[in-house]
């Protein structure tokens, strides 16, 4: 019997330590395991007896590259569990920020990390040298984003202007000005990018996954909506442990967020574009069409486009709130500790990113749990890779250890942000 | 015309955020240039090239919590001419070494249902305390132009120009008025200066993230916080966060009880 282990020792290209080891017997792949050595840093059990407020500055730094998600999940789930609502221009410079994030994090993913999988690359600098424009056009995004996070956060990684309750101090409209110029030739970087990416020759590969996001009732979904799935899910966020749970799986030591009753699914700028095709504006949804991308899309590959669509929204959508901004009377709502329990659940760039905190009547953290994107996505790219590989079979080694990387940079991981969980990739046979 | 032997650069990862090495990604307009005037050998999170030492310069990040990672380090110390660690892990341990003050068993089984699976310290340490390591620069996440500044003299063979001030100072310097005098509590006169005073001129006090000066006076600086109104739980929570492992904000934490 013809036995071959594909490996990859330290999956370059994505954020944090992982490696991939791929088990293929006669043809057939009859394990792939994603496996994170990544050090577990203990964020639910530190968080313990800190105070509420400190929450959204400590759980940014579970990851230098989505921390924006982190401070928008934990204070959303403290605002409830303290009873209030921050709503009006506090709500909307909340999604403006996120619009940052999303644009730093796609244009870093799409173009320097993602983009040299498909054209032959083994970096953005390298490509440089052959798409020197496309790789300019994607730093001067992702450099847009990031001021955004800069002229509205304070800086770029872990921002310091989110507190619960609303900001420290928000900006006069006055310092807006640059960033809308920025923005505006940002949008046409982005437009470009779509362009660019959707001409990338994609494998033919779809699988019919269960695709979950927000939804909400009038906009494309950041930072709040029903969770819900294209197979019937449709719960608040509240009620998402009676949904989902980490599980072990056999022969694993892994624990992976599933859905109790379905198993895998798969979360991030697919699910969310399947799921709201009709929450995008009509442009969006045109350029979609001209990108070759049906309203529901099942081919993981083309995420790039997706993500790349959403960088023309994020734009845009960036640019709106900032015509309609008038500055509020307070930079954030008054609090009061007392006990209770908040859930929070918004869209990071790699998906939902879900928070529930536990509080005590002096407003000290009694209890924490958060479940990253990646450890959602994580049992869903396994099943990937087992696919992929059983359709690649005309590849060579290397060809398929590149087919897999490329796989699992479909997913943008972000392996820090799933530090706490782990898989060890031992393999007996 | 013969190419130039371009310095090599190495980019390493222990437990952390990617923050830090992030940064580097973040210089937009000058990564290209970088990446001509140095050969970037090694840096996962951003090339599949994976190149053998000997490097000129490596960039460590992250702090160390397994045995494993306690190896690895020096293995990366004798392949490396200069070492240095960028950022609050890599420099004083990170927000994980608040484990250091607590049973680090008990932790694990608070967050993963199989606890003996996850092997791991029972601190988590800076790279000073296991090789020998030629320049720290501070900050949760360190400031971009700091890295330019150190990666250009390093190459160059010169001390980086990296101020040794207070954030208080770089509120004179960029103008801010005093948010202490305005009645909130500030970490500025006992933090390392280097972001540039972001949180005060966000109507907000520092927190610390740049970690604490040289010889800071920091018994000082929490009696005024308690004139302030700040409690002793507040003073033992502020000063044990991104540097809690840090010795003047360990010791000051301490003094503060929980």
């Amino acid at each position: 019997m013809a036995t071959k282990t594909i490996r990859v020792d330290y999956i370059a290209r994505v954020e944090g330590e992982g490696a991939l080891e791929l088990h293929i017997k006669d043809g057939r792949a009859t394990s792939a395991k994603l496996a994170i050595f990544e050090p577990p840093r203990l964020f639910e059990a530190l968080l313990r007896g800190r105070g509420f407020a400190e929450a959204p500055d400590i759980t940014a730094r579970i990851c230098g590259i989505c921390p924006v998600a982190y401070q928008m999940s934990s204070v959303h789930a403290m605002e409830q569990a303290l009873g209030v609502t921050v709503d009006g221009q506090l709500r909307a410079l909340r999604r403006l920020l996120y619009c940052g994030e999303w644009i730093e994090s796609h244009a870093l993913h799409v173009v320097m990390l993602h983009a040299p999988d498909f054209l032959g690359f083994q970096d953005g600098i390298q490509m440089a040298a052959k798409h020197g424009d496309a790789v300019r056009g994607g730093l001067a995004l992702k450099k847009a984003g990031n001021e955004l996070m800069r002229v509205l956060g304070g800086r770029e990684i872990h921002p310091v202007n989110v507190r619960v309750g609303g900001f420290y101090r928000v900006p006069r409209r006055a310092e807006f000005a640059p960033i809308t110029e920025q923005l505006k030739r940002a949008r046409e970087l982005a437009v470009a990018t779509v362009r660019w990416v959707a001409a990338f020759p994609f494998p033919n590969y779809q699988r019919d996954y269960e695709f979950v996001s927000l939804r909400h009732p009038d906009e494309y979904p950041i930072n709040e909506g029903r969770i819900v799935s294209n197979r019937g899910l449709d719960i608040t966020v509240d009620e998402y442990d009676s949904e989902f749970e980490e599980r072990h799986v056999a022969h694993s030591t892994a624990l992976q967020s599933v859905l109790k009753r379905r198993g895998s699914y798969l979360v991030g700028p697919l699910a969310r574009y399947n799921l709201n095709f009709d929450r995008l504006p009509a442009d969006v949804q045109d350029m979609a069409r001209e990108s070759g991308l049906a309203p529901v899309c099942r081919n993981p590959f083309q995420s790039i486009i997706v993500r790349a669509l959403e960088l023309v929204y994020a734009c845009d959508e960036a640019l709106r709130i900032i015509a309609a901004y008038e500055p509020p009377d307070a930079p954030s709502v008054p609090l009061e500790p007392r006990a209770g329990i908040g859930h929070g659940c918004t869209e990071a760039p790699r998906g939902i990113l879900y928070h529930r905190y536990e509080i005590d009547d002096k407003g000290a953290i009694v209890t924490a749990r958060i479940s990253a994107p990646t450890s959602q996505n994580q049992l869903s790219i396994e099943e990937d890779l087992c696919e992929v590989a059983n359709q690649s079979s005309d590849l060579s080694d290397d060809a398929l250890r590149d087919r897999c990387e490329q796989t699992i940079r479909n997913y943008d991981p972000c392996i820090s942000c799933s530090c706490h969980f782990l898989k060890l990739a031992v393999h007996r046979e | 015309m013969a190419e130039r032997r371009r310095p090599r650069l190495a980019v390493w990862k222990f437990a952390s955020c990617d923050g830090c090495q992030l940064s580097l990604l973040d210089c937009e307009d000058e990564l290209l240039a970088v990446a001509d005037a140095v050969e970037i050998a090694y840096f996962p999170e951003a090339s599949s090239v994976m190149a053998k030492g000997p490097y000129d310069l490596s960039l460590v990040e992250g702090s160390i919590t397994t045995a494993h990672d306690a190896e690895r380090v020096h293995k990366i110390r004798r392949q490396s001419k200069f070492l240095v660690t960028i950022g609050a892990c890599a420099t004083a341990g990170g927000i994980q070494a608040l484990r250091n003050f607590a049973d680090v068993n008990e932790f694990v089984a608070a967050v993963y249902a199989s606890p003996q699976y996850i092997k791991t310290l029972a601190t988590s340490t800076p790279i000073s305390s296991h090789v020998k390591v030629d320049f720290e620069l501070n900050g949760c996440p360190i400031d971009r132009s700091q890295l330019l500044e150190v990666i250009s003299a390093f190459l160059a063979g010169r001390k980086p120009a990296i101020g040794n001030h207070t954030v208080c100072i770089e509120c004179k310097l960029r103008g801010t008025v005093c948010v202490m005098v305005q009645g909130t509590p500030c970490l500025g006169p006992v933090t390392h200066a280097g972001c540039g005073a972001i949180c005060p001129s966000f109507n907000r006090g520092c927190y610390g993230c740049f970690g604490p000066k040289e010889r800071p006076n920091t018994a000082s600086l929490a009696a005024e916080w308690l004139k302030l109104g700040a409690t002793p739980r507040d003073l033992h929570r502020v000063f044990r966060t991104f540097n809690a492992a840090a010795e003047p904000f360990r010791q000051e934490a301490d003094a503060h009880g929980d």
